[in-house]
């Protein structure tokens, strides 16, 4: 990598520093450009909905905000500081992984496929990061646990293994968990795509309980385009690795601007 | 020479080979507990990102795999003091069954730890978890089940094994076996006997096994 780093600050400041920030980033596996110089701000506090095609980076934006990936070019910065960076001598280098795990600390995620603990009930997979990575009391991480399991509708199956869950219930419990590590930002991958249709109410009703009341910042993959525009500050649609276009949910929706936006919304809503 | 078995010589020599079945029964349990956990440092080993390091435990174990227990015992015992490495039969035993196999175990548990999904990788991460405190929270209960029945195999194996440490003079039922023969010079009822001792061990086991490895699961909320 012959990037020129001098062109990122080494922390962003001023009046607005965004929650997260996306600066120029790139990302390819071999030949394959999946993003593309991508610039992305969510602001502390917003609902950001990713949407688009198959294979346009959606979740490959969300797996490089939770550092699963290591992107090739650019800065992704988390509530000002630099997150695949760090400073050394006053410029930017690669994060080193005790500065992954400082900063993971504040993003928690979210996945399709829940990718809860199997061997653990549902209160263990609550409590097993909070005692073990934060170092809470056990009794203080089931308290925490417990809460988290009622707010999201679990009270009565805390002592069930996933494997006895449905899988709406499966993904309550992984928002509970990830909620456990009090994050700053939350990333959904599309968490409904995996449940059958009856149940996918009972996720989007937590995701909208947090929207209404928490202050977390959001971004969220989805392919359900009635739970977006309801729900969202804000609409990204990705084509090939970028942004094509975004907006609020009503601009974006009602009256979209670019070609390849109107196609992939039409043909989304006939698909239904 | 007909058949005959003499069942007043049997009983005189039972206490003297159940006695030697413990002997057996030490050899296999500290060796099979040696290969459980040197098994484990070798199959992480080759989970590291250092790409030396995963190369050269793969060759030492497909080195083991292919040579035999019996020569690997020798070797340890009669080639160590030309190296200023003297060690009794026990303790060269021990190490060379331990380490034949923990290369076995190893591996058992990469197929274990290879089996589950990546996705327990990255929930794992997402939580903030170091790789060690993943590894035996999250993904070594998981590889636990798959890997017991193989485990299970090679602890019936390391039973059968163990004659081969007579060799060396290792006082387990075989040696003791073959002294009571050159003893006696009657082998039918000590071999005889070594047989149904083995038998009656490993077949328990073997049904012991199955039944643990589905508690395991049950105990783990996998079924
Ligand atoms: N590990 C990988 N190796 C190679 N290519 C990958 C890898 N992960 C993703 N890709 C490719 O990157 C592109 C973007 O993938 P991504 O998963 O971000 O798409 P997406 O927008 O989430 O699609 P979908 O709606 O199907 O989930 C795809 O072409 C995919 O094949
Ligand atoms: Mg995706």
């Amino acid at each position: 990598m012959s990037e020129d780093m001098s062109a990122y600050p080494l922390r962003l400041e001023g009046d607005d520093v965004p929650m997260v920030r996306f600066m120029n980033v790139t990302k390819s596996y071999g030949a394959l450009v999946v993003l593309d110089s991508l610039d992305l701000d969510v602001a502390a506090g917003e609902m950001v909905s990713v949407i688009g095609p198959s294979g346009s980076g959606k979740t490959t934006v969300l797996r490089m905000l939770m550092t699963l990936e290591t992107i090739n070019g650019g800065v992704i910065y988390v509530d000002g500081q630099p997150l695949t960076h760090m400073e050394k001598n006053g410029v930017l280098v690669p994060a080193s992984e005790k500065h992954l795990r400082k900063m993971r600390a504040d993003i928690g995620m979210c996945f399709q496929h829940f990718n809860l603990f199997p061997h653990m009930t549902a209160v263990e997979n609550c409590m097993e990061a909070p005692v073990h990575v934060l170092g809470l009391s056990k009794k203080e991480a089931r308290e925490r646990s417990l809460e988290l399991l009622q707010m999201v509708g679990l009270e009565d199956k805390v002592d069930q293994h996933p494997s006895r869950l449905s899988g709406g219930q499966q993904q309550r419990v992984a928002i509970a968990r990830a909620l456990a590590m009090r994050p700053k930002v939350m990333l959904f991958d599309e968490v409904t795509s995996a449940l059958d249709p009856e149940v996918i109410g009972e996720v989007t009703n937590v995701i909208r309980e947090l929207v209404d009341k928490h202050n977390l910042t959001m971004l969220m993959v989805t392919h359900q385009m009635g739970f977006a525009k309801e729900i969202s500050d804000r609409v990204c649609f990705f084509f090939g690795g970028k942004i094509e276009e975004q907006g609020s949910p009503d601009e974006l929706f009602g009256n979209p601007q670019k070609e390849r936006t109107q196609q992939f919304l039409s043909a989304v809503m006939e698909a239904g | 020479m007909g058949f005959d078995w003499r069942w007043d010589f049997t009983f005189e020599i039972l206490p003297r080979l159940l006695l030697a079945t413990l002997n057996t029964l030490l050899a296999a349990g500290l060796g099979y507990a040696i290969a459980v956990v040197l098994g484990l440092v070798l199959a992480l080993a080759q989970r590291t990102p250092s790409r030396v390091l995963t190369r050269a435990v793969r060759e030492v174990v497909e080195f083991i795999r292919s040579t035999p227990l019996v020569l690997q015992i020798f070797f340890v015992y009669y080639v160590g003091p030309q190296f200023g490495i003297r060690l009794s039969p026990w303790t060269s035993g021990m190490i060379a069954i331990g380490l034949h196999y923990a290369s076995y175990l190893s591996e058992v548990y990469r197929g274990g730890l290879e089996s589950v999904p990546k996705g327990q990788w990255e929930a794992a991460r997402a939580l903030n978890f170091s790789t060690a405190r993943t590894y035996f929270r999250i993904i070594i209960p998981q590889a636990l089940p798959p890997s017991l029945a193989g485990m299970g195999n090679y602890l019936v194996g390391i039973f059968k094994d163990t004659p081969m440490l007579s060799v060396i003079g290792v006082a387990e039922l075989m040696h003791t076996a073959n002294a009571i023969g050159s003893e006696s010079y009657r082998f039918l009822e000590p071999y005889t006997l070594v047989g149904v001792i083995f038998l009656l061990i490993s077949l328990p086991t073997a049904a012991l096994i199955r039944v643990f490895e589905s508690w395991v699961r049950k105990k783990l909320g996998l079924i």
